[in-house]
């Protein structure tokens, strides 16, 4: 069994490369188990999407927002 | 750089507190992709003359940013897969000895979660996003990371770069690179 540390560790080369069968049932059989990890995973997602957003200057059109955008 | 390539007397390229307004946005941006304020500034740049020569394309500032920063993403990419030096090797591989005690506060003697180290789920990013404290918060949390896990987070998640494009840039392994950018989201994770 893989503790919690291990698993954050998973989700997070998940992102860089694909996992072996055997990681991803250790993987999924936790995430079955323990809500932390679940929510981990979850946000490591979103802070991917959340940087794609990022670089495209999303973050400064927002600072902007109402004043002069889209005319 | 050419000038004036712009026709329409509304186009944003020709309101000079706009582009100067951009351009310090894109090379704070770059400067923090390539850790070098020259290079930055001759990516920014050839970023905005490809913009200016193409302005007429774009109706609304938000469309015309948008694509600014594309070009720019590209550009730092360029740079970043063809300068090997600019990264230093060595100093990308002895990071961060803290690091050990970093995770050392969140998880248990059973490396399980501290209770209150747990996380809890952000909810929708797309929500989150059209907030700006959101995004206050996301820049400080970077500003915050060890140097090193910066660069790599950064090459990967904002230039998207391939992970063995990375280890090539940097001349640091795979495994190498797999815990920085592990402790780069375990500390963001915690900081967001």
């Amino acid at each position: 069994m893989l503790n919690c540390q291990e698993i954050t560790r998973l989700v997070s080369e998940a992102q860089d490369r694909p996992l072996s069968l055997g990681e991803k049932l250790s993987l999924r059989t936790h995430l079955l188990m323990c809500s932390g990890c679940r929510n981990y995973e979850k946000n490591i997602a979103s802070l991917r999407i959340a940087s794609r957003a990022f670089t495209q200057g999303v973050h400064e059109q927002k600072k902007k927002d109402g004043m002069d955008d889209e005319k | 750089m050419k000038k004036q390539a712009v026709a329409s007397p509304e186009t944003s390229l020709n309101d000079g507190i706009f582009v100067e307004d951009l351009r310090s946005q894109m090379v704070r941006f770059a400067s923090m992709q390539l850790g070098d304020v020259h290079l930055a500034g001759d990516a920014v740049q050839e970023a905005l003359a490809g913009a200016l020569t193409n302005a007429e394309h774009f109706g609304g500032r938000s469309a015309l940013k948008t694509w600014v920063f594309a070009i720019l993403k590209n550009k730092i990419a360029d740079v970043l897969r063809h300068k090997k030096r600019l990264v230093n090797a060595s100093s990308l591989i002895n990071d961060d000895d803290e690091n050990e005690d970093f995770a050392e506060h969140l998880f248990d003697q059973r490396r399980h979660w501290q209770l209150d180290e747990r996380p809890t789920f952000w909810g929708d990013p797309e929500a989150s996003y059209r907030q700006q404290q959101f995004w206050i918060v996301f820049e400080a949390c970077l500003e915050g990371l060890p140097d090193k896990q910066a660069r790599v987070f950064m090459m990967r998640e904002f230039i998207e770069l391939e992970t063995d494009e990375i280890c090539v840039a940097t001349g640091i392994t795979a495994s190498n690179l797999f815990v920085l950018l592990h402790r780069a989201r375990l500390r963001l994770q915690v900081c967001l």
